[in-house]
């Protein structure tokens, strides 16, 4: 691997000045799973690697029923799902922490790290997208807030700038009646990257019924995970039947303009939306009636 | 410049020097002689230098080794205690669940922390739960029988899976290292 310095800071602070003063040769650590083998394989570059493991916001994990999920950037995979109540509230999340990678890698890799990644086919993305998740953004001018579905602008790319720090997602309250899941589509049955994937969240009238609200978001179709709005949209007030799921799937399509590569064809891509959509929709509303 | 790195390795204090750019699993094996820790595919694949950090098992290929600094690591050379094999250790060689071996320590540890978090898994789970480690020469049949029988073992049933002396009690800690 390259030669690079390291630094551990504990305050988010000292974090922004060395990210500031490194320029375009920082590279943020946190769980590594992706910027070790970036830089081994020489696809990444590096002066200073920050690890900002120790930076007390980074690593809080808060889960409180009426202030929501406060997630900070470098809490691993493991910790969401190893939390009952966190894992029970947000269903689609830890559907997609599950399967990111095996244990070993779970027991690293940060659902901050996988947005700030920004594949196309990062599996924690959706969910986030479809719980309207905010990214909190803290750099040398101060602090911002970017809506999870406006952070990634491109395979690799997102909003942030130079010396800005990802420090954590916040994810809202979950009202009863509502509910989330996150399926993709892979040859095998672990360990491998989406060939396609679809998040769901959904709110259900007080029957279990009719969908009040629904938000669907796809991963591996397009050059960033996409929300897909017109399906979203036209859900509001339709029955919960197979055939509205369906529609929904046929809809959740148009936002899918993916690339064929060894993974699929993009014919293959666009009909899997169809059908993860529709079995995702299936069982958010089955979460959302238990 | 090298950085000064202390931390806890199979319940011992040990202090290395290291640069940022080494990885976990090259210090373990070039720096300490830890051995066991195999590298496979060495970005996170294969699961062959899984090493438990601070409870939790890791690919040491992916941990930057100036990361472990204060850390609690354990290896599969921590697995076996004063010459006795642990039980999933003794079910692996009584089964056969290892033929080329490089993959067997990573298998190891793996299942380790499983039976530890799990101490009776399901066949599902046992596969799940060791999916981050490959195998390129038995299948994973007999892996999971193995991981089962050692599940089946009275100190696998009692709280902390402990050792037990074997059909090898005789083999030494370092030959049990060269597993």
């Amino acid at each position: 691997m390259i030669e690079f310095e390291y630094a551990a800071p504990t305050q988010l602070d000292d974090a922004i000045k060395q990210l500031t003063a490194a320029g375009d040769g920082a590279r943020v650590l946190a769980g590594g799973t992706d910027i070790i083998v970036q830089l081994r394989e020489g696809l990444r570059s590096a002066d200073l690697v920050i690890d900002v493991k120790k930076i007390p916001e980074l690593t809080q994990l808060e889960f409180c029923g009426e202030q929501g999920l406060h997630l900070g950037a470098s809490v691993s995979c493991r910790r969401i799902y190893d939390d009952e109540n966190i894992a029970a509230a947000y269903p689609g999340l830890a559907d997609a922490v599950r399967i990111i990678g095996g244990w070993q890698i779970q027991s690293r890799a940060s659902v901050g790290g996988n947005l700030c990644n920004s594949s196309p086919a990062a599996d924690a993305i959706p969910p986030l997208i479809t719980y309207s998740a905010q990214a909190h953004i803290a750099g040398p001018t101060g602090r911002h807030v970017v809506p999870v579905e406006e952070f990634c602008t491109g395979p690799g790319r997102n909003v942030l700038q130079q010396g800005e720090l990802l420090v954590a997602l916040t994810l809202p309250p979950q009202p009863s009646g509502s509910g989330s899941a996150y399926q993709r589509f892979i040859p095998r049955n672990e360990m491998d990257i989406a060939v396609a994937g679809a998040a769901v969240w959904v709110q259900l009238d007080k029957r279990g019924e009719r969908i009040e609200r629904a938000r669907i978001a796809l991963s591996a179709v397009a050059p960033t995970p996409v929300f897909a709005a017109e399906a979203s949209e036209w859900l509001s007030g339709q029955p919960a039947s197979e055939e509205v799921f369906a529609k929904a799937g046929e809809l959740a399509k148009r936002v899918a303009t993916p690339i064929d590569d060894m993974r699929g064809t993009a014919e293959y891509r666009t009909h899997l939306v169809g059908v993860l959509t529709k079995r995702t929709l299936a069982t958010a509303c089955e979460r959302a009636r238990t | 410049m090298k950085t000064h790195v202390t931390t806890t390795i199979n319940g011992g204090s040990v202090e290395f020097l290291c640069q940022p750019r080494q990885s976990l699993l090259e210090v373990l094996r070039d720096e300490l002689s830890l051995t066991g820790c195999k590298e496979g595919c060495n970005n996170g694949n294969c699961g062959a230098c899984t090493v438990m950090l601070d409870g939790l098992p890791v690919n040491s290929c992916l941990v930057l080794a100036v990361e472990a600094e204060g850390a609690v690591i354990e290896t599969v050379e921590g697995i076996a205690e004063q010459g006795h094999l642990h039980p999933l250790q003794q079910c692996f060689l009584e089964g056969a669940a290892l033929q080329c071996g490089i993959c067997t320590p990573g298998f190891l540890v793996a299942a380790k922390a499983l039976l530890e978090k799990n101490p009776q898994p399901s066949e599902q789970e046992i596969r799940f739960g060791l999916a981050g480690n490959l195998c390129r020469c038995t299948g994973y049949d007999k892996i999971v029988r193995a991981v089962q029988a050692a599940a089946q073992t009275p100190e696998a049933q009692s709280p902390g899976l402990s050792k037990r002396p074997g059909l090898l009690s005789r083999t030494t800690q370092t030959e049990a290292k060269s597993l």
